[in-house]
């Protein structure tokens, strides 16, 4: 909302630096986001008469202008505009003006032609936006007046006000100058719009009857004859000018200028195309079309809200657009003129449907005074008959809908206090509340009852009030105090945990991205996960139409990325939610797990392998395992649990099982999958479920008893068949060895013709170790032979010989 | 013999220092001390002669013995210490040539100042609290105040998800949700922040993000008014930012809090910087939540935390903190 200090000061006696008064808006919580001057910058402009207008012997586009500017001395000008005639009055910037622009207007020859100064369009002095020219002015004004003086302009400053919707009052000139006023300490009032009337009374030639009270609180109108529309005045072209909105004609200005000043939207019909001169409020009924003004046919649903005429017939849209049928033209003789409110809810969602918003349906939608109804009405009167020479018919027509003013309010001192951390009296409270209007119906020692007013209709509570006396207060007056917590301050041990992964992982050498959680649904078959995304209703681009399900192709697309600007290093971890659907048909939301995800372009598996042992390492964890996904020994286990391999090579990847459950998987991405997301050479995967990761680290570890006796260590190489794994050989050893076999390492695996396809040896060193005694050479030697038995038993792998 | 054993010592000091090496000191070692050497041969004779003359002669082949061999120990520590420094000296390293085979990675800026918000909180004496990124409206919207065809619905442009009847459910647009789920899931008093990943309809620029984190601080206590708000903002700024970091509130509107506030944060060099929406907790948001607004009162606050990240390490458009580029992730 941009409102003029010149304007404000109708109703209030406001002054002080423009700076100290942006600054007492923004802390009333209406946020000066600028503060301008307007008209100061046009000294040096002066009212010129044209005397002559010749063609430049040299530029087609190019006229030289004599003008005269009240000395009766001709002086010439060179103008690229041919607009104005001879005898037309034009704004003439002198030698030596600096322009709203910035540009300084020096003499100068325009090939060969001199020219002492510039004219200027309406636009070039940021009058108004009209560019088209050069502006003619009223040939009443007198030559060689400065031109501020001459059109009544004075210096100006303008606040740009960011509104919240919680203050459709400040949707008005006249509320800003209300707050503000109040703010100050000095006198508000609205002043009387006297309306000379004529003896026909507008009841006589028209009626409005509000068929559906809800739709309309309240509706008002007042008849108009003989309007003449032409331009409006300086001053109101260029207060519309400043407040952002182009002038167009007088009586269309006139409509805007009073939505403006008093925030009171309001529509005219051209009373003679309005059958039977009587209009129906009502709901719109599926199937029924209206023409707006705009020229475009609409559907009206019964959502809609209407202005209908006598026949019942649709002429216009409540609150959101006029139609077409009954616009005002060259012709129009008698003007009804509506101010009305209407159903916030109703004129939000049909300017929503329609993508209509306006400066109307914004006011509409937060609601506008509907006590103000009356006088919006007479000041658009008072300034028709000023303006367009308009008659008015006597009396305006106020008829009340659903009209239910908000009850008035108790608001207790003690509760002000409390909220606001204030000490304020009661008779303090009255008096901040008073000058906005909140006014006290009666008074008690330790509460108000408080009158809402009819231009906040967002105040209904105790609350609100509370709210209106801490702006008027001051926040900057409220003390400060530091609550505390009985409660000590912590993060949940998951939390922590999250922590210690995350540093973990970067100790390890991976940076931390932050990929988008959204994928294309294309993206979920190239990485081979099943089909089965949550979608977006109303996705931005096809591209992020569906939720994750899994963090691979974001890590994946990240390493193409990163690929594709040749940068060297890869190796990216993120911890973040997938989407998955509930398997539990009642729950009203997702299952959300939580997951980390790896990836080390140009890692194989093995590098896979190593980073959860790494990982896994430095979070303690123990009592994990993992399954490769094309064992037949591991298959035997039970059935794949298919998402956590989804996308990963089917010989180069495992699951990884920590306390007997699935929680990720490791190893390399699927070629394939590659291949479809574009990426060069292998990459490294790790995928964990970060929750049973973080329950397991809360097990606090048992200590258990050092042997003192000397440990035998034992070097065993069996010949195992390619698919019995590792793991089911170090099962087996650590079964067969129970307590005494205190550790077992894989230290060398070995392939070659002479051991056969299909088998490769498999070199373990064994730690034997007793807690109560030294082992004797009988003891370890016959645990040799049950480790080997054991071994060649259950995998039918020998020793190497 | 006395002339004889200071000629014997004489030779004996000048072939420990004539040595030049611990292995030619260990056999002039030998030939002075052994078993066979003058100073032992002269010991042997000490037999023959008379007692006093013998006590005398032991002394001074004693007192002989003696200083040979701290000679020789001195020598002798002289020699490994120059034997050691040549050792050494062939053992040199240029350590410049040694490269990192083991560079570290980086937290995310985001989880940097993530972390040291939660921190600072929890240091306060706050909980964090979380809650599901896919949210029901109803904990989006509704219980905070907002409800179906409020017109601040629309300001979120919010992203929905098709999942349960249509409208029901979508990305969170806020971390305010969790105020709701909190009240919903503890009794009060209850102090938490929640940090948290949001959505937003919007396209990416320089400073928007469809996705990107805000952190929530709701507090629910007997006695608590716009001051105590004031107070928490206030220890949060100086704990954050640092000394000569101040905070102030002004009137702002929010469907959730009332009354509510913006807060600002101005910095040593005095301007202002806008940081976030906070105020004391609307009471039909308290009612939705379980609680009594006329026994319990609240305040909440929020702001955005790739903000924050941004303004720290000075980064110029949002939109590299998410390119994933290593070049990025590893300047922090």
């Amino acid at each position: 909302m941009k409102v003029l200090l010149s304007w404000m000061q109708q109703f209030a006696p406001i002054s002080g630096d423009p700076e100290f008064l942006a600054r007492t808006l923004t802390d009333l919580g209406l946020v000066v986001e600028s503060v301008g001057t307007v008209g100061a910058s046009l000294d040096g402009i002066i009212v010129a008469e044209v005397l002559e207008l010749a063609p430049h012997p040299e530029a087609d586009r190019i006229q030289v202008v004599q003008v005269d500017v009240g000395d009766g001395v001709p002086l010439q000008i060179c103008c690229g505009a041919f607009n104005m005639a001879v005898g037309d009055r034009v704004p003439l910037a002198t030698i030596g003006t600096t322009m709203p622009s910035g540009l300084e207007i020096a003499q100068r020859k325009l090939r060969g032609q001199e020219s002492n100064g510039m004219l200027c369009s309406a636009a070039e002095l940021e009058l108004s936006s009209d560019a088209e020219g050069i502006m003619i002015l009223d040939p009443s004004l007198e030559l060689g007046r400065p031109l501020v003086a001459a059109l009544g302009l004075g210096a100006d400053v303008l606040f740009d006000i960011d509104v919240e919707g919680n203050r459709p009052d400040a949707l008005s000139v006249a509320g800003v100058a209300r707050d503000l006023a109040a703010a100050l300490g000095v006198p508000f009032a609205v002043p009387a719009s006297p309306v000379a009337e004529t003896a026909t009374t507008a009841a006589s030639q028209a009626s409005v009857e509000i068929v559906d009270p809800d739709l309309c609180p309240r509706f008002g109108f007042r008849i108009l004859e003989n309007v003449t529309v032409g331009t409006s005045p300086e001053w109101m072209a260029s207060r519309l000018t400043a407040a952002g909105m182009r002038p167009i004609n007088s009586i269309v200005d006139i409509s805007n200028y009073v939505m403006l000043e008093l925030g009171q939207p309001n529509h005219t019909y051209d009373l003679d195309l309005v059958t039977n001169g009587a209009l129906r409020v009502r709901m719109g009924r599926e199937g029924e079309q209206l023409v707006t003004l705009d020229g475009q046919t609409r559907a009206i649903t019964a959502a809609d809200g209407l202005v209908c005429d006598g026949a019942d017939e649709p002429i216009g849209l409540a609150g959101v657009m006029g139609g077409a049928s009954t616009e005002i033209s060259a012709t129009t003789r008698r003007v009804l003129l509506e101010a009305a409110v209407w159903d916030r809810m109703t004129i939000a969602r049909t300017s929503r449907r329609l993508n209509l918003r306006s400066e109307a349906s914004t006011r509409f939608e937060r609601g506008v005074d509907w006590a103000g109804i009356e006088h919006a009405l007479d000041r658009f009167c008072e300034l028709a008959v000023e303006l367009c020479g308009a008659e008015v018919a006597s009396g305006a027509v106020v008829v009340d809908g659903s009209l239910v003013p908000t009850p008035p309010v108790r608001v207790r001192t003690a509760r002000v206090n409390h909220l606001l951390g204030s000490s304020l009296d009661t008779e303090q409270i009255r008096s901040l509340l008073e000058p906005i209007g909140f006014v006290a119906e009666s008074v008690e020692a330790d509460a108000l009852t408080v009158r809402i007013p009819s231009w906040r209709p967002d105040s209904t509570m105790e609350t609100d009030v509370v709210e209106e006396v801490g702006r008027h207060h001051g926040y900057a007056k409220v003390g400060t105090r530091v609550p505390r917590p009985a409660q000590s301050g912590a993060l949940s041990p998951a939390q922590q945990a999250r922590r210690a992964l995350r540093r973990a992982m970067v100790g390890a050498g991976f940076d931390e991205a932050m990929p988008m959680p959204f994928l294309s649904p294309a993206d979920l078959g190239s990485a081979g996960l099943p089909d089965d995304a949550i979608r977006l209703t109303n996705p931005l681009v096809h591209e992020e139409s569906v939720l994750r399900t899994s963090l691979m192709p974001g890590l994946v697309k990240a390493v193409v990325s990163n690929q594709s600007r040749r940068n060297a290093r890869i190796r990216l971890f993120e911890i973040g939610h997938v989407y998955l659907p509930n398997p539990d048909a009642d729950a009203p939301l997702p299952l959300e797990p939580e997951r980390l995800g790896v990836v080390l372009a140009g890692g194989d598996a093995a590098d896979a392998v190593r980073l959860l042992h790494l990982v896994a390492g430095s979070l303690g964890l123990s009592n994990y395992r993992i399954d490769n996904a094309d064992t037949v020994a591991d298959r035997a286990k039970g059935p794949r649990s298919g998402r956590e391999l989804a996308g990963l090579h089917p010989h180069r990847s495992a699951e990884v099982v920590l306390r007997g459950r699935t929680i990720g998987a490791v190893g390399e991405v699927d070629p394939g999958v590659l291949e479809a997301f574009g990426v060069t050479g292998r990459v490294a995967w790790l995928g964990l479920d970060v929750e049973p990761v973080f329950a397991a680290m809360q097990s606090v570890p048992q200590y258990s008893p050092i042997s003192m006796y000397p440990p035998s260590d034992l070097d065993l190489a069996f010949v195992v068949p390619d698919d019995v794994t590792s793991s089911a050989v170090v099962s087996t050893l650590q079964k067969t060895g129970g307590a005494l076999l205190r550790s077992v390492e894989l230290f060398d695996v070995f392939r070659s013709d002479a051991l056969g396809a299909d088998r490769r040896s498999l070199a373990y060193r064994l730690r034997l170790q007793a807690a109560d005694r030294t082992l004797t050479d009988a003891e370890i030697t016959s645990m040799r032979d049950q480790l080997v038995t054991a071994v060649a038993k259950r995998h039918k792998a020998g020793l190497r010989a | 013999m006395l002339d004889d054993v200071n000629t014997l010592v004489d030779e004996a000091l000048a072939a420990a220092a004539a040595a030049s090496s611990s292995a030619a000191l260990r056999e002039v070692e030998t030939q002075v001390l052994g078993k066979s050497a003058p100073l032992s041969a002269a010991k042997k004779g000490l037999g023959a002669l008379d007692p006093d003359a013998r006590k005398s002669a032991g002394q001074a082949l004693n007192q002989a013995r003696a200083t040979v061999e701290a000679a020789i120990d001195a020598r002798r520590g002289e020699l490994s210490r120059a034997e050691r420094a040549v050792v050494l000296a062939a053992e040199r390293m240029d350590l410049t040539e040694v490269v990192g085979s083991h560079p570290v990675g980086h937290l995310h800026i985001v989880t940097q100042a993530w972390e040291a918000l939660e921190d600072v909180f929890v240091g306060m004496g706050f909980q964090v609290a979380e809650g599901p990124e896919v949210e029901t409206d109803w904990h989006n919207f509704d219980a905070l105040n907002i409800p179906p065809g409020h017109p601040a619905r629309d300001g979120f442009d919010t992203l929905y998800v098709e999942y349960g009847p249509p409208g029901s459910t979508l990305l969170r647009t806020h971390t305010s949700p969790v105020q709701a789920r909190t009240m919903l899931g503890q009794e009060p008093p209850i102090y938490i922040v929640a940090p948290g990943r949001v959505f937003r309809r919007d396209t990416a620029d320089a400073t928007h993000m469809p996705v990107f984190h805000q952190i929530e601080g709701l507090v629910i206590d007997r006695h608590i008014s716009l001051a105590d708000l004031a107070g928490t903002i206030e220890a949060f700024t100086t704990a954050y930012f640092g000394p000569g970091f101040h905070s102030r509130l002004r009137p702002n509107y929010f469907p959730f809090t009332e009354p509510s506030a913006e807060f600002d944060v101005q910095q040593p060099d005095g301007s202002w910087l806008e940081l976030g929406g906070c105020g004391m907790v609307h009471p039909n948001v308290l009612r939705a939540g379980g609680i009594d607004p006329e026994e319990w009162s609240g305040f909440a606050f929020g702001f955005g935390i790739d903000r924050l990240a941004k303004m720290k390490y000075a980064v110029d458009d949002l939109r590299d903190m998410y390119s994933n580029d290593v070049r990025f992730l590893s300047q922090f």
